[in-house]
């Protein structure tokens, strides 16, 4: 399960790296973003926001609101593997949404480590290798448009939403976001609405979560 | 160091002090059912909102241009089940045949 894992995702960031070069960023600041930053839905966000022509200040917190999840993560494998405290530093590092997902579907308390380990470092290598590889063909492409990478990048943020659309509360705080956004563009600078989207999006999860209590 | 090198780098460091507090902030700061639901539901709405900004937006104005097409197949594509490769792939082919048919 973690080899698979680590090949899928791995493949993710050949699209990750083109796009973003495509934004602005150099091969190295892309490269950056997946060894230091780790977590690929903050990173398609950091771009998101530049090519959509918003502040680095807004991508950089679209990214850490995307990132927030990976503290419940952190807390559901701090509980499950009760790792040492010397290795926990390169641990949160390497907790992402494969890595968790990985630990968590084992049963016994070796293979969880084993899982997280290999899903973490395999996607880790993967991951930062593709990246550099779309980079690099990213900055041989020239024109972003004329290749369709702004439809590639569409295409990106949906893969990543469409697996997330598994109910009817999900549905509604995604059709919550789409109406603030589109209300927000012409009225706020480029980066902001996403924000503004972000925070409907909470208020409505809180409402959900009221109701069913 | 440029100003983008700064901010790649400080999105980098508070994605890291994000995962390490779940480490390190005790669990029953964290542990609590409203704060995964809250995290999900915020990451529903996050990328929905970049997939309505990355589609029909354009600086501060809303248009519909050749990504409208590549949000439509990427949508069949993930319908048909295919890989996260494959739908990347037909979301941009569709936003240059569209741009190519002049929209």
């Amino acid at each position: 399960m973690g080899l698979s894992i680590s090949v899928a995702v791995g493949l993710y960031g050949i699209s990750f790296g083109a796009l973003a070069v495509a934004a602005g960023l150099s091969v190295w600041q892309a490269v950056a973003l997946s060894a230091l930053m780790f977590t690929g839905g903050s990173q398609f966000a950091f771009i998101g926001v530049l090519s959509g022509g918003g502040s680095l200040a807004a991508a950089a917190t679209a990214a850490s609101l995307l990132g927030l999840r990976n503290a419940v993560y952190g807390v559901q494998i701090n509980a499950l593997l009760r790792p040492r405290r010397a290795v926990r530093p390169l641990q949160a590092h390497l907790t992402i949404d494969e890595s968790t997902a990985t630990a968590v579907a084992q049963v016994s308390a070796d293979e969880r480590r084993r899982g997280f380990w290999a899903a973490g470092v395999g996607v880790w290598v993967l991951w930062n290798l593709f990246t550099l590889l779309g980079a690099l063909l990213g900055e041989r492409l020239g024109d972003p448009a004329a290749w369709g990478l702004d439809g590639a990048a569409v295409a990106a943020f949906l893969g990543l939403l469409w697996p997330r659309l598994t109910n009817r509360d999900a549905h509604a705080i995604a059709i919550a976001a789409a109406f603030v956004t589109l209300v927000a563009v012409p009225l706020v600078p480029p980066g902001i609405p996403i924000i503004l989207a972000a925070a409907v999006s909470a208020a409505v999860t809180v409402a959900q979560h009221r109701r069913g209590a | 160091m440029t100003e983008l090198w700064a901010w790649v780098l400080i999105a980098c460091g508070i994605a890291y002090a994000t995962k390490m507090a779940g480490y390190l902030v005790p669990d029953s700061v964290l542990d609590r059912p409203w704060v995964a639901t809250v995290s999900t539901g915020m990451t529903v709405g996050l990328l929905t909102s970049l997939v309505v900004a990355n589609t029909f937006v354009t600086g501060t104005a809303v248009v519909m241009d050749a990504r409208v097409a590549a949000l439509v197949a990427a949508a069949i594509a993930l319908w048909l089940k295919a890989p996260y490769l494959v739908v990347v792939i037909v979301g941009a082919i569709a936003a240059a045949l569209a741009r190519v048919a002049g929209f």
